[in-house]
């Protein structure tokens, strides 16, 4: 893309798109026009198919109409040959947008008398081009006229005129090329098409094979000029360059959970976010598929559809196998919201295999895709291809807006992935086997978790009957105890607590009975108190009565004397009344 | 530019096989202008039937400049391009014909030694 700009604006060589995807982008623009550009490689390797995509492309994308002239296969075969990539010659043709000239050279029938040219074919080209204004021409392969034409001098020059007269026509030409033994083409060529040249490979290294592209020459141009892998896909030719596809797309900030309610805490309280790759990486047996089934059920728990790629197991085993740790795949493929879609890459190779994988997605729609395990893709040295194939997988995942899930299986503990595409995942969970004290227990962390503040702890995990539980944490001078440490360390705790427990009780019963001793001490004084205050009282009582009497008695005695007033005895006699109020 | 020769019967020369004895003989000549080497092609066409097919052979010139869409019909590349379009089988030859052995040969008119 970027190439692109800087092409046009510093005014270069004027480029004739390809719409093939990938090329356009390495050749910053497509190929020369107006100018031949030589497609070579052994057979089998793509060259027809480039070309008529080249020709397609244009007439249906670009509004460049096209002639095809083909030394090999009848017009009938190219378009046969091109039908499941959906495209429609027959209709092209018929709507002025596409010639196809078959070139019949049969040598047997043909004897040479002497000095002869090709102006046959080069008005041919020249009608085919004029009736339907082409812009675009591809001779496919026309070499063969070496083995059906005596005289190659002859031929020779007459090439060299020919592709000296298409940059005259101004037409942007692909000429095909068979590979030769230590020259690129059979013939030579190259020689004579020096402004581009192109070289389709066809490898297979252990079993497996790979298309590769590499742009050897571009006169005029800066290009690409690494291998890059191109695989021939549902929709066509697909060159696949590391980083230029796929930046643009737009991301959601919506999150889902990923099954696990304590992951989800882990994973800044809320999931993983929507559309997200997110990868999880560990040794055999330590988990990997489990937590793609809790995420897939949790997926189809919410109503989203699962398209579940289960590269090593078969559909049946992996229910099976789930239904131990509690989780019912089978129910969500009942309804339709999960499909299991299981094969091997080995099966197909794995450029049909990513064939197949866009198809699937394709026809399914869904919005989770579960990749189960990653490193099946991986068949003898091929890492490098498919990196790019599971690169250009993700970006079309991603612009689809599908969250995926994919797992990969590691051999050691520094072995993160075997495959380097670290940079295309957004959550990384690391599940790694913690040995210790004789025993091996599972744990797990998070290794990166993009645009989210995620737990840095490693946390352990358990496989239960009710699906894949988060542990507590516990931490001892060795790091994070697990298993029978943390066990013994959660029975350590437990007592400590219980005897604590104990502690407390214990004090608060002494202070109970305390308060109650204290409680009775002050009852018994209330109680000595009281009685005390009843007698001082009777004996204040006693005493005031006594007082009385002694004064009834004085006024008494003064009455029989009959020397005082009687007033007197009206304020003595009140006391008296009031006292006996009291008793 | 198409011309056509009825040149009355004759005797047969000696080379021809028996079974074309009584055939005509309908021959193309497709060429691309008046070049050099398409006027040569004429001049020798035209000798070797004089000399081989007097009498009851049929020279047909197309100049492929003038009909371009009969390249493709009849699938011609190189011209000139000779082809014998009876008796069947179709045969083509390409050049100049200065070779008179091999037209003899390419017409089917003498076996190879």
């Amino acid at each position: 893309m970027d190439k692109k700009k800087i092409a046009s604006t510093v005014q270069t060589l004027p480029k004739s798109l390809t719409g093939i995807q990938g090329l356009d982008e390495i050749t910053g623009g497509g190929i020369p026009k107006g100018r031949p550009t030589l497609v070579c490689g052994s057979a089998g390797c793509g060259k027809t198919l480039f070309a008529m995509e080249f020709l397609v492309h244009g007439a249906m994308m670009y509004n460049e109409p096209g002639v095809f002239l083909a030394f090999e296969e009848s017009e009938k075969d190219l378009a046969v040959n091109v039908v499941s990539l959906g495209y429609d010659l027959d209709k092209l043709v018929a709507d002025k947008k596409l010639v196809l000239d078959h070139v019949h050279v049969e040598r047997k029938e043909i004897e040479e008398t002497g000095e002869y040219d090709l102006e046959g074919l080069f008005i041919r080209l020249n009608y085919a081009i004029d009736s339907i204004g082409a812009k675009r021409v591809v001779l496919d392969t026309i070499e063969t006229l070496f083995s059906g034409l005596p005289n190659p001098l002859i031929l020779r020059s007459e090439l060299r005129r020919l592709f000296q007269w298409l940059k005259e026509k101004g037409v942007t030409a692909i000429v095909t090329g068979e590979r030769g033994e230590g020259t690129l083409t059979r013939q030579g060529l190259e020689e004579y098409v020096s402004d581009c040249v192109i070289v389709l490979d066809h490898r297979v290294t252990e079993q497996s094979s790979t298309r590769r592209l590499r742009i050897v020459k571009y006169r005029g141009s800066t290009h690409g000029t690494n291998e890059y892998p191109f695989i021939i896909e549902e929709t066509g030719f697909s060159v696949l360059p590391i980083t230029s596809i796929g930046q643009e797309h737009t991301v959601s900030s919506e999150r889902i959970s990923s099954g696990i309610p304590r992951l989800d805490t882990m994973l800044g309280n809320k999931g993983y976010y929507r559309g997200s790759i997110v990868l999880v990486s560990g040794t055999a047996g330590i988990g990997k598929s489990s937590l793609s089934a809790c995420f897939s059920d949790a997926a189809c728990a919410r109503g989203e559809k699962v398209l579940y790629f289960a590269l090593e197991e078969s559909p049946q085993q992996i229910m099976r196998n789930m239904l131990s740790i509690g989780i019912d795949l089978e129910q969500w493929e009942k309804k339709g919201l999960l499909v299991f879609h299981a094969k091997r890459p080995t099966f197909y190779g794995l450029e049909s295999y990513l064939t197949a994988m866009h198809k699937a997605v394709n026809d399914f729609k869904p919005m989770v895709v579960v990749i189960d395990p990653l490193s099946s893709f991986i068949i003898g040295t091929n890492q490098f291809e498919a990196k790019s194939m599971i690169m250009r997988m993700v970006d079309f995942l991603k612009i689809n807006h599908i969250s995926v899930f994919m797992t990969h299986l590691t051999t050691g503990v520094n072995d993160y992935t075997g495959i380097d595409i670290s940079s295309l995942i957004d959550t990384w969970l690391l599940l790694r086997d913690i040995e210790l004290g004789g025993e091996r227990n599972r744990g797990m962390y998070i290794l990166k978790s993009r645009g989210m503040a995620h737990s840095n702890q490693i946390r352990e995990f358990k496989l239960t009957d009710h699906g894949v539980e988060l542990l507590d944490v516990y931490v001892g001078p060795e790091g994070v105890l697990t298993g029978s440490s943390r066990i013994t360390k959660e029975a350590k705790e437990k007592a400590e607590q219980l005897l604590r427990n104990q502690e407390i009780e214990n004090k608060q019963l002494a202070l109970d009975r305390k308060r109650k001793a204290i409680n009775a001490q002050i009852d018994f004084l209330k109680a000595e108190f009281e009685a005390e205050e009843i007698e001082t009282l009777k004996n204040i009582e006693l005493n005031k009565l006594r007082e009385n009497l002694l004064l009834q008695d004085r006024v008494d005695m003064a009455k029989n004397r009959k020397g005082d007033i009687v007033i007197k005895t009206s304020s003595i006699t009140k006391p008296k009344r009031n006292d006996a109020k009291t008793k | 530019m198409t011309q056509k020769k009825d040149i009355s019967e004759t005797g047969l020369p000696k080379q021809k096989p028996d079974k074309k004895a009584n055939d005509a003989w309908i021959l193309r000549l497709y060429v691309a202008g008046q070049t050099p080497k398409s006027i040569t092609a004429f001049k020798n066409l035209k000798a070797i039937c004089e000399e081989q097919l007097k009498g009851k052979y049929q020279i047909e010139v197309i100049d492929l400049i003038k009909n371009p869409q009969l390249c493709r019909e009849d699938q011609i590349l190189a011209v000139p391009t000779l082809v014998r379009k009876l008796p069947a089988p179709v045969r083509k030859i390409i050049g100049d014909l200065s070779n008179t052995d091999r037209v003899l040969v390419g017409l089917d008119l003498k076996v190879v030694s």
